[in-house]
């Protein structure tokens, strides 16, 4: 029962005793989480953002499903292989049907395909991983035929990034198609707004929407014909508490059961207050970049650019003492980074190491170059968008100018930063970069290829670091669709960037939730909370 | 009279049109919001295709003619964010705002005016001494500590109430309010109380002014020479003199109110317009920060110039001011 | 609030000695008491480089390992950190002076500033009357009925973050207070044989506004000026607070206070409890002596 009509109900003195016993009942089986960060909308295909991400899974399912470490595994498909370079077959699950009553097929995921370019208005659209299926052949009812422009092996990933929508229950029609001529048979699609209403946003997810109301709550109930494993919870609460220490305020009065990212500072309060945490390594890496594309770069002065000579970036990388970051600023909640993505996810290297702090070897190498005397620059960073990263990055100033380096940190919040960042206004930046797909293609093409716009390469690679050997590993392993030979050229590729310090990786974080201690959540790499996975503690 | 208020609403249209203009033209012209909208691994071209469906990729004037075009139709655009109708999103949150405005109005005065009039009647005493004191405090105290250290005190060292947050709300007649419930109740206090606190300072001084002067007029002496208890002097005379301007007063502050809750919104996290706000301005929802403004200035105009009537009713002397205009 | 400090009303201050004024400046103890703080702080303010234990901005001389240490702890390099550390093992009393200094710095030049465009519009609105007034006092009237955190709030949304960018906004944002003080007092001036004389002279506009006109307008405009002081360093605060104000990495009182906030719950009070008490005590200080100021420079107060 939802809260709003249950409150409806105490209003009426006559109804008061019978709601009484009601919620009492139903409080045991109600799980209210307070959210950081707001859903933007209800409808899976309008915003690829985390907190839409996480609450279009609740209602609806993706083809391929995600672990918690981010390895793919079934969905609503059961099997998908290549069939050759440039074509797949899916085996849907059969027997799945929609909140509503309808059978689950393959026309649906041929809809859902076609619509997500139509979303109106959508900020950040989901194109990004359809744009390489050209066709989808209905084979029958539960197989289909995707064919793609050019090999994409990465095309089990990108259909783990959508949920799928019901054709009927959106205004399909009966035959729906994506061929040469591309889509025919949508009818009218819908508008992101319609999914706010319980009765539109119809999914096959463990969960179905009961209310959604904006900047107080979203209210989800057990969904009785789910396909998979039932929910442990009859009613889901979300409530997005932005405010950081509301949150654990709200935690520690007992207001909800469970907080995403309690600030790290307040993790030993909650703690001593008889409260769980669960933490985990995420896909998120803090990186800095230096420029390497032009002499003279901004915020150093001379004609020359000292990040162009990789012994400067080795020496700033060494000077960098991760453990220090760790332990005072992020209290425990990183672990040093020597790659951009932490091992075991695809494509890292297992025996890489954090980059290692050593001042002695830092101030050699500046002097090597000559340096001896240092230069003066300045670090670029959001204060409000990654976990603590204007202390990091004034901790990471620190650090510089002990080795002769004068470091001014440049802190805005994250709409300035971006702005002066694209603008290359810096020539070094503290940024963060979580792998959508949870492999090392994503920091690889985003950050460090060579700046290539058409071949949708280098495209958040501010620094302009280019190296050819790297790019070459790396549009072939894009290019391989056998899962071992891409793994190997990928650990080639980060080894390449890595070895000549083309970007210095800091710290991943750890992502946390706090939680009541009777319940239990495996900490997920891709930050998500689902609430249907939050289970009571043995 | 028909023509000063003619000359009044036209003088308030040219506010709200230049406002418009200058915001629209400030906001637009600053950043990107698909740079911090899009996800970060989308393609140049993904980039490219948002911009141009959000309308971006269009020249300033062009996209100033389009809003402005919607505008006389009534239409304030979309938010970028949530993709819906700019006004009905800052219309979502206008009764919490309002509610904690109402409140701390209530708070303001409920508190201030015996503690104006205690000021007033006994200037000199430690009471009357320390609450002067309280209220130039009250006026210094820069808002959001204030706010702090209401958190610091009443939730993280006493504990007794919420440090943030709205909790649970009951719809009456299609809004929701929190004061209904114990529960929205207790999430209301601590925010009420630190919007109310500077006004409460404001009341304080007006009650004591008031009472001082009061209590020098001839028709006070005499009831108190009469022999009319103390009481009844207080109640009747001294009240009815001060409520006026006390009132008067406070009509205006409400919209002041409304403004400083973007203060209180933001420290106690109250899902409030002016939280929305500050939220939008972060996020360069630009469609929604210049619907706040227009919102914000036309329920001030529409304040100033109601108050201008009925002041321009009531008071003879303002009257002939205007004749003199 | 301000808007009720001053009656438009001939001051008689300008022609009274004033020595007059000071002896009657220092009968409240408590103003007295205001005056000598604000001294203080100004003085702290002023000499922050000099006397702080430590430059909080520069980095090298931190170390994060020293980081959140609470008051009274000992350090290697600096001696005692008598009101702790934040969390990059800054000395909280040496960035609470460094912090002042912006404050102060920002709320005094946005004065000024404010002080010299009010008086400019304000005298000439009242010397040339006609459109001229009309015109100038139209903006005041308009931008006078909306709250200056709003006005602020909007201008910092267009104009972005930055010492600079706060001036102007408090700049715009308390011009108005100064030309309306002005204006009212010029007007009744303006009245006066003297001036009539001097324009009888035909003296130039500016030499009659500048040299006969202003100076019977000061004593009203010290007292709002010293409100506004107070109003413009609490208002900054308040914008740094809300991420709008100036940047991290110069951080004054009010951003102090907000970089504190979020180790409020976990009982690192002293990251922004203190900076809270030295914003306050110069807010007061400088009230009571606005106080105290007002009721010596009005004559109608006077017993």
């Amino acid at each position: 029962m939802s809260i709003n009509r249950s409150i409806r109900g105490a209003l009426m003195p006559a109804t008061f005793a019978v709601f009484a016993a009601m919620s009492a009942s139903a409080a045991a089986d109600t799980l209210t989480i307070g959210l950081s960060a707001e859903p933007t909308s209800a409808d899976p295909h309008y915003h690829n953002l985390g907190p839409n991400n996480a609450l279009a899974k609740h209602i609806f399912s993706a083809l391929i499903e995600q672990d918690a470490q981010q390895l793919l595994a079934p969905g609503l498909a059961e099997t998908w292989e290549p069939l050759d370079d440039t074509t797949w077959e899916i085996g849907l699950r059969e027997g799945v049907s929609f909140s509503n009553g309808d059978p689950f097929t393959a026309r649906d995921v041929v809809y859902t395909v076609c619509r997500i370019p139509t979303v109106p208005d959508a900020p950040s659209p989901f194109t990004l991983y359809t744009n390489a299926i050209a066709g989808m052949e209905i084979v029958d009812d539960h197989t289909i035929r995707i064919t793609t422009d050019g090999p994409a092996p990465l095309l089990p990933n990108h259909l783990s990034t959508f949920t799928i929508i019901s054709a009927s229950a959106s205004g399909a029609e009966d035959e729906v198609a994506f061929d040469a001529e591309g889509c025919s048979g949508l009818g009218d699609t819908p508008e992101s707004q319609a999914f706010t209403d319980p009765d539109f946003a119809i999914g096959t997810g463990p969960y179905v929407l009961s209310s959604f109301v904006r900047g107080d709550r979203i209210v989800l109930e057990r969904n009785p014909d789910y396909w998979g494993e039932e929910g442990a919870w009859e009613e889901i609460v979300l409530r997005p508490i932005t405010n950081p220490g509301a949150r654990v305020a709200a935690l520690l009065a007992g207001d909800v059961d469970m907080i995403e990212n309690p600030p790290t500072q307040d993790i030993e309060r909650i703690e001593s207050s008889g409260f769980k945490v669960s933490s985990g390594l995420s896909n998120r890496v803090i990186y800095i970049a230096l420029d390497q594309g032009e002499a003279p770069t901004p915020g150093i002065s001379g004609d020359a650019n000292p990040l162009q000579d990789a012994k400067v970036r080795e020496a700033l990388a060494k000077a960098i003492n991760r453990e220090a970051i760790r332990d005072r600023i992020m209290l425990g909640y990183s672990e040093p980074a020597g790659e951009l993505l932490p091992p075991p996810m695809f494509g890292t290297n297992a025996d890489r190491e954090a980059i290692p702090f050593d001042e002695a070897a830092a101030r050699e190498l500046l002097a090597e170059a000559g340096y001896e005397d240092g230069f003066q620059i300045t670090l670029g960073t959001p204060n409000d968008r990654y976990i603590n990263d204007g202390q990091i990055a004034q901790a990471v100033a620190q650090m510089w100018s002990r080795i002769g380096v004068q470091t001014d940190v440049d802190a805005k919040t994250f709409s300035a930063f971006i702005s002066d960042r694209n603008g290359f206004a810096f020539s070094a930046f503290l940024a963060g970069w979580g792998a959508g797909t949870g492999e090392m293609s994503s920091p690889l093409g985003a950050l460090v290829a060579t700046r290539n716009p058409d071949a949708g390469l280098g495209g958040t690679n501010f620094a302009r670091h280019s190296n050819s050997q790297m790019d070459d590993l790396l549009i072939e392993a894009l290019q391989t669709v056998d899962e071992e030979a891409r793994e190997a050229l990928l650990q080639e590729a980060s080894r390449v960037v890595m070895d000549s310090y083309g970007i210095i990786p800091i710290h991943y974080e750890l992502t946390t939730w706090a939680m009541r201690d009777d319940l239990d959540y495996e900490a997920r790499a891709d930050q998500y909370t689902l609430a249907y996975e939050v289970v009571p503690a043995n | 009279m028909l023509v000063y208020f003619l000359r009044r609403l036209g003088q308030s249209l040219i506010a709200i049109i230049v406002m418009a203009i200058l915001v629209f033209i400030g906001v637009y012209a600053i950043g990107n919001p698909v740079d911090i909208l899009i996800n970060p691994e989308a393609t140049q071209r993904e980039i490219d295709a948002t911009m141009q469906r959000l309308g971006l990729d269009r020249p300033l004037w062009e996209q100033f003619f389009i809003y402005f075009g919607n505008l006389l139709q009534g239409d304030f655009g979309r938010s970028f964010v949530y993709g819906q109708p700019a006004m009905e999103i800052i219309l979502q949150r206008l009764p919490a705002t309002l509610e904690l405005a109402f409140v701390a109005l209530v708070i303001a005065i409920v508190f201030g005016i015996p503690l104006g009039v205690i000021a007033g009647l006994k200037p000199d005493t430690v009471l009357g001494k320390s609450i002067m004191g309280g209220s130039i405090l009250g006026f210094s105290l820069p808002n959001f500590w204030q706010g702090l250290m209401l958190i610091l005190i009443f939730a993280v060292l006493l504990g007794w109430l919420p440090a943030g947050g709205r909790g649970p709300t009951t719809e009456v007649l299609g809004i929701r309010v929190s004061f209904l419930t114990w529960e929205g109740l207790r999430h209301l206090i601590l925010p009420a109380v630190n919007l109310a606190l500077f006004k409460m300072a404001l009341v304080i001084r007006l009650a004591r002014a008031g009472t001082r002067e009061v209590l020098l007029l001839d028709y006070v002496k005499f009831a108190r020479a009469k022999g009319l208890s103390e009481r009844r002097v207080i109640t009747v005379h001294v009240l009815k003199n001060i409520m006026i301007p006390v009132v008067t007063v406070l009509g205006l502050e409400l919209g002041s109110m409304i403004a400083f809750a973007v203060v209180t919104e933001t420290v106690f996290s109250w899902p409030g317009m002016g939280k929305l706000l500050i939220d939008s301005i972060n996020l360069l929802d630009r469609p929604v920060i210049v619907g706040y403004v227009m919102l914000t200035v036309f329920i001030f105009v529409f304040i100033n110039l109601t108050v201008d009537l009925v002041y321009s009713g009531l008071d003879p002397r303002v009257r002939a001011g205007m004749r003199n205009e | 609030m301000s808007d009720q400090t001053l009656p438009a009303q001939k001051p008689r201050g300008a022609e009274s000695p004033l020595r007059r004024i000071i002896a009657e400046f220092f009968e409240s103890r408590t103003a007295a008491v205001g005056l000598v703080i604000f001294a203080l702080v100004a003085f702290v303010a002023l000499f922050a480089p000099w006397i702080s234990p430590q430059n909080p901005y520069d980095l090298s001389q931190l170390d994060i390992m020293d980081g959140t240490l609470p008051p009274g702890s000992e350090s290697f390099t600096i001696g005692t950190y008598w009101l702790g550390t934040d969390v990059q093992g800054r000395d909280m009393l040496s960035a609470i002076m460094y912090g002042l200094r912006m404050s102060l710095i920002v709320a005094g030049t946005a004065t000024l500033l404010a002080l010299a465009i009010g008086i400019a519009t304000g005298t000439a609105a009242a010397y040339f009357g006609g459109w001229v007034d009309t015109l100038i006092m139209r903006i005041v009237d308009m931008q006078l009925s909306f709250p200056a955190i709003l006005i602020a709030l909007i201008l910092l949304a267009i104009l972005g973050k930055g010492v600079d960018k706060v001036i102007i906004a408090l700049v715009i944002v308390q011009w108005a207070y100064y030309a309306r003080t002005v204006r009212g007092n010029a007007l009744v001036e303006r009245q006066r044989d003297y001036i009539s004389a001097a324009q009888c002279l035909s003296l130039g506009h500016g030499r009659v506004m500048f040299r006969h006109l202003l100076p019977n307008c000061m004593p009203p405009l010290i007292v709002v000026a010293t409100v506004q002081i107070a109003q413009a360093i609490a208002l900054e605060a308040t914008l740094s607070f809300l991420g709008v104000g100036v940047p991290v990495t110069e951080p004054s009182l009010g951003l102090l206070i907000a970089n504190g906030y979020s180790y409020l719950l976990s009982g690192r009070y002293w990251i922004s409890f203190f900076p809270g008490i030295a914003l306050l005590i110069t807010i007061v200080a400088i009230n009571l002596v606005g106080d105290q100021l007002r009721d010596v420079l009005n004559p109608r107060l006077r017993k």
